[in-house]
């Protein structure tokens, strides 16, 4: 028993603990690294679902998102954006911005089964987003014009599948 | 030399505590320094030495956006994206909600909420532009830390001449 006791007394505590709060340490600054880099300079995205056919696909996508420019107010008609959907913030939804802060939007009601459609100007400090599969997308066409503040990102580069490497067109 | 590596090591130590307090902030507490007469009598901003109170936000609220009736919030304006509003948390989604001067009721849409300032003579809020987005909530408030005779909690409250929603 004794002999037990000796032992765990020569065991070094002192130095094991000082390893493990610096490697502890270490691994906090590469996850806050990681979350400054995602959330502030340059983030990883893989969109899902048609809204944005063509230009994006159903699936299978990764995308750079630049989270620069939105907050210099660099975001523009035709860029592709990462939004907050306003209808569930846990959801982020990327879109097309189709008009700014005053511009007058001209957007088809109910594409497919009419033809009619409607002019809305965006009031300050909102954006009018919309899919570009007008078919199936669910955008400002239902939920009217957004607040600036819920772009989270510039959708600007497309990193996989290698075929299609490059910088998404803003049309 | 020896001031090479004194500089490289302060700008080492400079660089991870930005970037370790820039995470702190985003993802756990803030400290938030609040402006304007909104939030009066709860919080003030009248004193022109200090711009006024100082509280700490909450950023747990963000992960699955659950608040309740009564939580102070900041958020985003709805109109510029480059300010930042604290007012109190009047309507969740889906309830229905009676506007203080007329006898009007409104539903709040899903994914919306309704806010107003504690000052309602002086508070630019949900009475002008309408619900916001719950994704413009940015923390909650949760303690004031700043001016010293008022630190402590802050409770949720409900204003007294409303009457909860159903």
């Amino acid at each position: 028993m004794s002999g037990f006791v000796r032992r765990l007394a020569g065991i070094p505590w002192r130095q094991i603990a000082g390893e493990a709060i610096s490697g502890g340490l270490l691994v906090a600054q590469g996850l806050c690294a990681v979350h400054v880099v995602s959330e502030h300079v340059l983030g990883v995205v893989l969109p899902r679902g048609p809204s944005m056919l063509p230009a994006l696909n159903m699936a299978g996508d990764v995308l750079l998102s630049d989270k620069v420019s939105p907050r210099y107010g660099r975001v523009g008609p035709g860029d592709v954006v990462l939004l907050v959907s306003p209808e569930d913030p846990r959801k982020v939804v990327i879109k097309r911005v189709l008009g700014m802060e005053g511009d007058a939007v001209t957007y088809p009601v109910d594409a497919g089964n009419t033809d009619a459609s409607k002019t809305v100007v965006v009031p300050q400090g909102h954006i009018w987003v919309q899919g570009d599969n007008i078919y199936a997308s669910k955008d400002s066409r239902q939920f009217g014009p957004v607040p600036y503040g819920l772009v989270k990102g510039k959708m600007s580069y497309r990193i996989w599948p290698p075929t299609r490497i490059g910088s998404i067109d803003s049309n | 030399m020896g001031t090479r590596n004194r500089l490289w090591s302060i700008a080492k130590m400079t660089v991870t505590g930005g970037v370790m307090g820039v995470t702190i902030s985003d993802r756990y507490v803030a400290v938030v320094a609040i402006k304007g007469h909104s939030m009066h009598p709860t919080m003030t901003a009248t004193d022109s030495a200090l711009r006024g109170d100082v509280v700490l936000a909450e950023k747990g609220c963000l992960d699955q956006y659950k608040f309740s009736r009564g939580d102070v919030v900041l958020f985003k304006c709805p109109s510029n994206h480059k300010e930042v509003f604290v007012k109190r948390l009047i309507g969740l989604p889906g309830e229905w909600i009676q506007l203080p001067a007329s006898s009007e009721i409104i539903k709040v849409p899903q994914g919306h909420c309704w806010v107003e300032g504690d000052n309602a003579a002086r508070s630019w809020d949900s009475r002008s532009f309408g619900p916001i987005p719950l994704g413009l909530i940015n923390g909650r408030v949760t303690h004031i830390i700043w001016p010293p005779s008022k630190i402590g909690r802050l409770e949720r409250k409900w204003p007294e001449d409303r009457i909860p929603p159903f």
